[in-house]
């Protein structure tokens, strides 16, 4: 895998341009660990200062320095959203892994269960979640809520790959080799599914970002941990766009947009490298 | 009467097929018996033809599919009846498959030595890393190789007569009583084959491994089998020893079998053997 | 003589990838020459990787990407017009496939529209290089099913109510439908089963006999290039080895590998030991050098290790690529 990720980083220009912005942004992310300022500081600089070179993206109308406060808030967003990503991934890993292989009556419950939670709406039981717990919302709670939710299609894409190695030879040699159903699950079969979880982890970033930077613009989660939905949700308090605060608006959106595109770009490479007919195709130089 | 080694016992195995409302029912394997004593290794030939039924049989004395009806005994026991991991380690040890295709018995993504050490680790109960070693160089050295040319290789790195031979050399590795070998050769280059089919009667009368073959190909069911059974349909329509049931055929269906074999040389007349064939009605083999 | 209907010189096509950077070249086809007569089935032979697949789609042009052709033509000569077909426009290419050179393959269902019935695909493939009235045209498919012994009913049947055979049978009128010169069939028997092969070969043996076609037969069975071949070309990675009349490849080979071949097979009603072939066939990425059989070689000398040895003609028209060929087939082919 780890080889593979650097030959993509040396010959595939999509894979290349979105790595690098990402690094940009995870880069700017780093830079919150040498902030002045504590994330939830207010009035500790002037008001309102267009961007000048003391306030490189300059203030809020609540007095932060937006280039520190929206490293902060970067940090958090990337960090949402990773978690969201890897707990997700988990469970989607061993749900689709144990009913592609089980099969039978496990296999059904699992995946009936599975497209429960494909068709229930997302959006109100998001807020619904909200209003139940109102104070104790924190962004891990909304993390782990967020990957109960976002695992079902991942899983179903994982255990149809391993259904059909369920059936292929060397998972019978390696059933008369006398492995465990656990180390083939993890030494033969993940092998396999792991380019697609990789493709799909992007994908899922991106999701749970979006997800939660809608819910925060409407305050539908922890406003004091500042993430970029929660940046945006005060510049709209504060009706930063009526009053010509653009830069309020503009930063931050331009750091998520890096990011989608960034994650998105590795997506799609990740996927021509799955799709090895994609890859033929190209002529040899 | 000498100590049956396995009793396949009016073996039956029925699927259904078709939507909820008109289902249908199909017999894969249908009432099948036959034998094995336990003191005489023997190689035992299942023949047949796509949609015989063979491959199901093989899979339900290997304890993957359970029979719908009659009994599979491996030394007594009904196969279908073992659970748990332990009792399943324990038939597996006995009873070992050899698949198809080399090519894909093997994960390609590992190395190939790696199914020799699990199976030693497990299956032979070896512990310590040199005992795993010395079992799998065994195994290997019974099949024509050794484990300095397999040790560290990908599959894609070895040909498709070797690939078979290490499957085989795993298979051994807990020596087994029993091999079943459903179409070993059928995937193998005309050069690997005649050594594959060699090594199969090799085991038998070195090691005393009683194999069950699975063909579809009488010219090497008649090479090495002493006994034989010939599928069609999941029933067998024919069983004896292998040369006189393959030199006089009673059933019509063994006769069109064998009259259907194209003998690899040039006949007098070119064309000549492909003559006055009789137009097969659809549903493909028919009765001769 | 005639002018063969297929003429292939010194064909050279190589596999080129580059995966991130690596480049690698796998030699699947390496100066191979052949012609084959008008109203001949020259049979091809060869094992897995021998190349026998890549020299079928460089023939047929049906060459994707990784595949390239370094050097030598492939000349079809269809009764007087003569055809490069490297150098064929797209069009050009379709006007001449089917109507003069069609295919026959290892799996019908690749020809045979799963969704549509079996005349529509008839109507897809043949209708415009038959160039008659719709219902003209299913009297001519009638006619030549009929003349193949097949029902005229299997038209309304969709594939999958056809047996694997009879779809076989059906791919068999698709291409001779438009009484092409030459076919290519690709181990067209390969899977089906032996009661149903012998007929479907049966069929090919006389459907070619009455049209006066040449077929490129290709398979690695050497008991269907026994029964049905004129001529017998043996691939062995990447090149042809041995060439002649089939009688005389069976009953004097003289390349040690088709020696072998031909001397390993499994009879049935004979069970006297058969040795098999030491070694594997090698990998065309980094083929041995000089002949590339001499690893595996009984007869191999210091010779075969260094040089190429050519592919020799003798006067029986038999030729073989070996420094050290069986000599009683000499003595025999003049005799």
């Amino acid at each position: 895998m780890g080889r593979t990720l650097l030959d993509l980083l040396r010959f595939n220009r999509q894979f290349a341009s979105g790595a690098a912005l990402l690094l940009i942004v995870a880069a700017y992310a780093c830079l919150s660990f040498f902030s002045p300022y504590a994330p939830n500081d207010t009035y500790v600089a002037p008001p309102d200062v267009p961007p000048d070179w003391t306030y490189l993206m300059g203030t809020t109308s609540r007095g932060q320095d937006l280039f520190w406060l929206l490293s902060f808030a970067i940090r958090n967003t990337l960090a949402f959203g990773l978690a969201v990503a890897v707990l997700s991934r988990l469970l989607a890993l061993a749900i689709g892994l144990v009913a592609g292989y089980s099969g039978g009556l496990l296999d059904r419950a699992l995946m009936s269960l599975n497209d429960t939670f494909i068709v229930i709406p997302l959006f109100p039981i998001l807020v619904l979640f909200y209003f139940v717990m109102r104070d104790r919302m924190s962004w891990g709670l909304l993390a782990l809520m967020m990957a109960c939710l976002g695992w079902a299609y991942d899983a179903r894409l994982i255990r149809s790959v391993a259904m059909s190695l369920r059936h292929r030879e060397f998972t019978e040699t390696g059933i008369f080799s006398g492995m465990s159903m656990r180390q083939i699950l993890v030494e033969e079969h993940l092998p396999y599914v792991l380019p697609i979880v990789f493709s799909t982890t992007m994908n899922n970033i991106n999701w749970s970002i979006g997800l939660e930077v809608t819910l925060s613009v409407l305050g539908f989660t922890d406003i004091n941990t500042p993430t970029i939905g929660v940046l945006l949700y005060w510049a709209n308090q504060h009706t930063a766009l009526v009053s010509g605060i653009w830069w309020w608006i503009f930063f931050p959106v331009l750091l998520v947009v890096m990011t989608f595109i960034g994650l998105f770009l590795l997506a799609v490479s990740m996927n021509e490298y799955i799709d090895p007919r994609s890859r033929l195709g190209r002529r040899a130089p | 009467m000498s100590t049956a080694l396995l009793e396949v016992d009016g073996v039956s195995r029925i699927y259904s097929r078709g939507s909820l409302l008109s289902r249908r029912q199909f017999a894969a394997v249908d009432r099948v018996s036959f034998g094995l004593d336990a003191d005489r290794a023997e190689i035992f030939t299942v023949v047949g033809e796509s949609g015989s039924g063979k491959t199901t049989l093989a899979r339900m004395i290997l304890g993957m599919v359970a029979p719908t009806a009659g009994a599979i005994r491996f030394k007594g026991r009904d196969v279908s009846h073992i659970r748990g991991r332990r009792a399943r380690l324990d038939f597996m040890k006995e009873v070992q498959p050899v698949f198809q295709n080399p090519f894909e018995a093997f994960n390609p993504m590992k190395r190939v030595d790696r199914y020799l050490f699990a199976t030693a680790r497990r299956m032979a109960g070896l512990g310590e890393t040199a005992a795993i070693a010395d079992a799998a160089d065994v195994a290997l050295k019974s099949v024509g190789l050794s484990l300095a040319e397999v040790r560290g290789r990908f599959p894609h790195e070895l040909s498709g007569g070797q690939l078979q031979r290490v499957a085989i050399a795993r298979a051994l590795i807990s020596r087994p009583a029993l091999l079943v070998a459903d179409e070993p050769v059928s995937m193998i280059d005309a050069s690997l084959r005649a050594a594959i089919v060699n090594l199969l009667r090799d085991l038998r009368d070195r090691l005393g491994v009683s194999i069950i073959y699975i063909t579809h190909d009488l010219a090497t069911a008649y090479y090495i089998s002493d006994r034989l059974l010939i599928m069609r349909r999941g029933e067998a329509v024919e069983t004896g020893e292998a040369r006189a049931v393959l030199d006089r055929p009673q059933h019509p269906y063994s006769q069109l079998l064998k009259a259907s074999v194209l003998p690899p040389d040039v006949p007098s007349e070119p064309g000549g053997r492909l003559r006055a064939d009789p137009i097969i009605p659809q549903g493909a083999s028919s009765h001769a | 003589m005639t002018s063969p209907v297929l003429a292939v010189s010194d064909l050279r096509a190589y596999y080129r990838t580059s995966a991130f950077g690596v480049q690698r070249e796998v030699r699947a086809v390496d100066d191979v020459s052949l012609a084959i007569q008008p109203g001949e089935i020259y049979g091809l032979a060869g094992e897995s990787s021998s190349g026998k697949t890549t020299l079928i789609k460089t023939i047929a042009n049906a060459i994707q990407p990784p595949l390239q052709v370094l050097a030598g033509s492939v000349l079809f000569d269809f009764a007087g017009q003569r055809f490069d077909i490297h150098a064929l426009r797209p069009r050009e290419l379709a006007a001449i496939r089917w109507k003069h050179l069609s295919y026959i393959m290892q799996g019908s269902m690749n020809v045979l529209n799963p969704v549509r019935r079996v005349r529509q695909t008839f109507v897809d493939f043949a209708f415009r290089h038959i160039g008659r009235p719709l219902p003209e045209f299913l009297d001519v498919v009638r006619q030549h099913l009929q003349r193949l012994h097949l029902e005229p009913q299997v038209l309304e049947a969709y594939p999958h109510q056809l047996s694997g055979g009879m779809r076989q049978r059906v791919t068999i009128a698709l291409a001779t439908v438009c009484r092409p010169q030459f076919i290519i069939a690709d181990e067209p028997t390969t899977a089906l089963d032996v009661v149903v092969q012998k007929g479907v070969l049966g069929m090919i043996h006389e459907v070619q006999r009455a049209l006066g076609s040449s077929i490129l037969f290709v398979t690695h069975d050497m008991a269907v290039h026994a029964n049905l071949s004129d001529r017998l070309g043996i691939m062995y990675a990447g090149r042809i080895v041995e060439e002649g009349r089939t009688a005389d490849v069976f009953r004097a080979p003289r390349h040690p590998y088709t020696t072998h071949l031909i001397g390993s097979l499994p009879h049935l009603g004979d069970a006297a030991p058969k040795q098999g072939l030491p070694g594997a066939p090698p990998n065309l990425a980094d083929p041995p050098p000089g002949c590339r059989f001499h690893p595996r070689c009984p007869r191999a000398s210091d010779l075969c290790r260094r040089d190429v040895p050519a592919l020799e003609t003798d006067a029986s028209g038999h030729r073989v690529a070996c420094f050290h060929p069986a000599t009683e087939s000499v003595a025999e082919s003049i005799s």
